[in-house]
C-alpha cells in the first residue's frame, strides 16, 4: 500500500477516460448511483465532511465484492454517520442511539444468510453502544462494522466523545479534553474481532479494499475510518477545512500492516497509523451455536432458518 | 405503572398486561407477543416483584394448542410496497429483510416510504396514527376479571399480587354482608376507562389498593369522573397489604 504518498488529485472525480466512450456520450450515470437513494438527496452532511467519501468506498466495495445487493442490510445508529442507512438503496435500518449492534445482532440471528453491515459513528458505537460492540466482538458474530470516527459528536453540536484526543478542544471541553481516549483497534482486537483495520477518508482505495476484505470474511470485522468534521472538530482545533484535513491525513499517516494494536493509539497531532492490523480466524458465533446445540440435541436440533421469520 | 405508559417522550399508546400468577405470566407472555405482532407496538408484561418471584404450578399446553398470531407480511411486490402505508386498522404490513424490497426504517418522524420527514404535517399524521391504532382497539384490548359487580355498592379495583390480597378482603367483607365487587385489571394500558365509567353511577366507591402510593388510582378517579368516590389504599412496598387494610377501606365506605 502506498496510501501515504498518493496525490490528492486522485481523490477527485474519476477521469472521463476511465469510462467507456459510449457511456460518456449520454451523460454517464455515476457507478455508485445505483447504491444511493437519490430521491433523498441532497444529504445532510456538511461540506468537507468525510462520511460521504466512506459511502463512496462502501458502494464501490459492494460492486467489487459482487455482493448480492438484495441480501445486504445496513444498520446505523444515531448521529451524522447514522444517516448512512437512509441514503443507501439497500434494506436499511436507522435505529436508536447506540443500538445498531444489538439490532444487527437480532437481524443476523434471525436471517443467518444476510450480510449485515453496521455503519455508525464513534460516539454511537463506543459510548452509548460500547457494551454492545465489545460483546458482539467477543461472540465473533458475523457482522461487518464500519466505524466513522470524527472524534466528536457532530450532529448534537461538537461535544467530547470517548475518542476525542487529549488536548483537543470541543464544545464541552473548551480548555482541552483531559480524558484518555479509546484506542478503537486495540479495543476491538482485545474483544476478539477477527479483522481490524484503520484508514482515513484520504485512503479511499485502501478503504475500499478493506471493505471488500470484510465482505469476504466471516466473523466480526471492524474498520475504523478517520474522517474530518470541519464544522466542529476541525474548526474548534484550528485544523482548517475538509481539504486541509485530507492533506493532514496524507502527511501524518503511516501504513503499518500488522502493527500491534496497542501501538496505534491516536493523539491530537501525532502520526496516524493506518493499515490492516488484525486478520485471523476464530470460530464464528452461529457455527459455535450450531455445533454445540447439534451435539447436545442430536436429531431434535432445528436450523435457525427453519425456526424463525414466519 | 405510569412509567410503562409515559416513560418515553411525546405522544404514544402502549399495551401493558399485568399477570397475578405464574400461570398467567406464561399465558400473558404469549398474548403480549401476539399483540405486539398485531399492533407493531411494544407490549409490557408488568410482573410485580411478588408475581415475578412466585413459584406455583404452571400448565404448559402442547405447542399446537398455543394460539399464535404471526406478523402480517405484505403481498405487494417491491416498488409498490410502502413500509408505512397503513391498512384499515392503521397498522402497516411488514416485509422480511433480504427479499429485494430495499426498504428503509427510521426512528425519526417518517412518511409512508419510511423516509425521514421533518414537517409538522408529517408529525401530526404519524403521531395521530400511532395513537389511534391502539385507542380504536381499546375495547377489544380491555381485559379484566369481574366478580360480583352487578349489584355491588363498592368495587375493589386491583392488579398484580395486590389482586390476590384484595380477593381475600372482598371475601371477608362479603362474610359481613357487604355488597362488594371485585375488578382485576389484566390489561392495564390502554386503561379500560369506558368500562369503569359505565360502572361508576351504580356504585358508591371504587377502592383501589396498590403496591405504591397511588398511581392507577388516578386513572380510576378520572374514569369515575365524579360519579363515584375513589379511595386509595396505598402501600409503599417491601411486602404486600394486610387484607384487613383493604377490608377497613371497604367497610368505611359502607358505614
Amino acid at each position: 500500500m502506498n496510501g501515504g504518498t498518493r496525490e490528492p488529485a486522485e481523490l477527485g472525480p474519476r477521469p472521463e477516460a476511465e469510462l467507456p466512450p459510449e457511456a460518456c456520450e449520454c451523460a454517464p450515470e455515476n457507478p455508485v448511483e445505483q447504491f444511493l437513494r437519490t430521491d433523498r438527496m441532497p444529504h445532510i452532511w456538511c461540506p468537507g465532511c468525510g462520511i460521504g467519501t466512506t459511502v463512496n468506498s462502501f458502494a464501490r466495495a459492494l460492486l467489487e465484492a459482487k455482493v448480492d445487493l438484495d441480501r445486504v442490510a445496513v444498520v446505523s445508529g444515531i448521529g451524522c454517520t447514522g444517516r448512512v442507512a437512509g441514503y443507501v438503496r439497500l434494506d436499511s435500518f436507522h435505529t436508536t442511539h447506540g443500538r445498531a449492534v444489538p439490532f444487527a445482532t437480532g437481524l443476523k440471528l434471525a436471517n443467518p444468510n444476510l450480510t449485515v453491515v453496521v455503519y455508525s459513528g464513534d460516539g454511537d458505537l463506543f459510548a452509548i453502544g460500547g457494551n454492545h460492540i465489545i460483546h458482539a466482538a467477543r461472540r465473533n458474530l458475523d457482522l461487518k462494522v464500519i466505524c466513522v470516527n470524527n472524534f466528536v459528536y457532530g450532529m448534537t453540536g461538537g461535544q467530547v466523545a470517548p475518542t476525542t484526543p487529549v488536548g483537543a478542544a470541543t464544545t464541552t471541553t473548551p480548555y482541552g479534553c483531559f480524558e484518555p481516549a479509546f484506542n478503537l483497534p486495540a479495543l476491538m482486537d482485545a474483544s476478539g474481532a477477527v479483522y481490524v483495520a484503520r484508514w482515513t477518508s484520504f485512503h479511499v482505495r485502501q478503504l475500499t479494499r478493506s471493505m471488500v476484505d470484510i465482505f469476504r470474511k466471516k466473523g466480526f470485522c471492524f474498520i475504523e475510518v478517520i474522517t474530518p468534521c470541519p464544522t466542529l472538530f476541525q474548526r474548534k482545533n484550528r485544523m482548517g477545512e475538509g481539504l486541509d484535513a485530507l492533506k493532514y491525513y496524507k502527511e501524518k499517516s503511516k501504513v503499518r500492516h500488522g502493527a500491534p494494536t496497542s501501538e496505534v493509539a491516536l493523539t491530537l497531532d501525532g502520526d496516524i497509523i493506518v493499515g490492516k492490523f488484525v486478520d485471523r480466524e476464530r470460530p464464528e458465533f452461529m457455527d459455535l451455536m450450531r455445533s454445540q446445540l447439534a451435539a447436545q440435541l442430536g436429531e431434535r436440533y432445528v436450523e435457525v432458518e427453519h425456526l424463525v421469520c414466519s | 405503572m405510569m412509567q410503562a405508559r409515559w416513560g418515553s417522550h411525546g405522544d404514544y399508546e402502549i399495551i401493558a398486561l399485568s399477570p397475578n400468577s405464574p400461570q398467567e405470566c406464561f399465558d400473558l407472555a404469549i398474548r403480549a407477543f401476539n399483540l405486539a405482532e398485531e399492533f407493531r407496538v411494544p407490549v409490557m408484561l408488568m410482573m410485580d416483584e411478588c408475581v415475578g418471584h412466585m413459584t406455583e404450578k404452571v400448565i404448559i399446553p402442547p405447542a399446537e394448542q398455543i394460539e399464535i398470531h404471526p406478523r402480517r407480511h405484505t403481498r405487494l411486490p417491491p416498488g409498490e410496497y410502502k413500509p408505512f402505508a397503513p391498512g384499515p386498522d392503521l397498522v402497516p404490513e411488514m416485509v422480511h429483510a433480504g427479499e429485494g424490497y430495499r426498504f428503509h426504517i427510521t426512528g425519526l418522524t417518517h412518511d409512508e416510504r419510511g423516509y425521514p420527514s421533518m414537517t409538522a404535517a408529517a408529525q401530526d399524521r404519524l403521531v395521530k396514527r400511532l395513537k389511534a391504532k391502539i385507542t380504536r382497539a381499546a375495547d377489544r384490548l380491555a381485559c379484566y376479571e369481574a366478580d360480583g359487580i352487578e349489584d355491588a355498592e363498592v368495587v375493589v379495583v386491583s392488579y398484580g399480587i395486590t389482586s390476590r390480597v384484595a380477593q381475600r378482603a372482598v371475601e371477608m367483607a362479603r362474610a359481613r354482608g357487604a355488597k362488594v365487587g371485585r375488578l382485576r385489571l389484566i390489561t392495564v394500558w390502554p386503561f379500560p376507562t369506558r368500562q369503569l365509567r359505565a360502572l361508576a353511577p351504580h356504585i358508591k366507591a371504587f377502592v383501589v389498593p396498590e403496591l405504591n402510593l397511588g398511581q392507577i388510582v388516578l386513572e380510576v378517579e378520572r374514569a369515575a369522573a365524579g360519579q363515584a368516590d375513589t379511595i386509595s389504599v396505598p402501600h409503599a412496598g417491601g411486602g404486600v397489604h394486610d387484607p384487613q387494610q383493604i377490608l377497613d377501606a371497604i367497610m368505611e365506605v359502607l358505614k
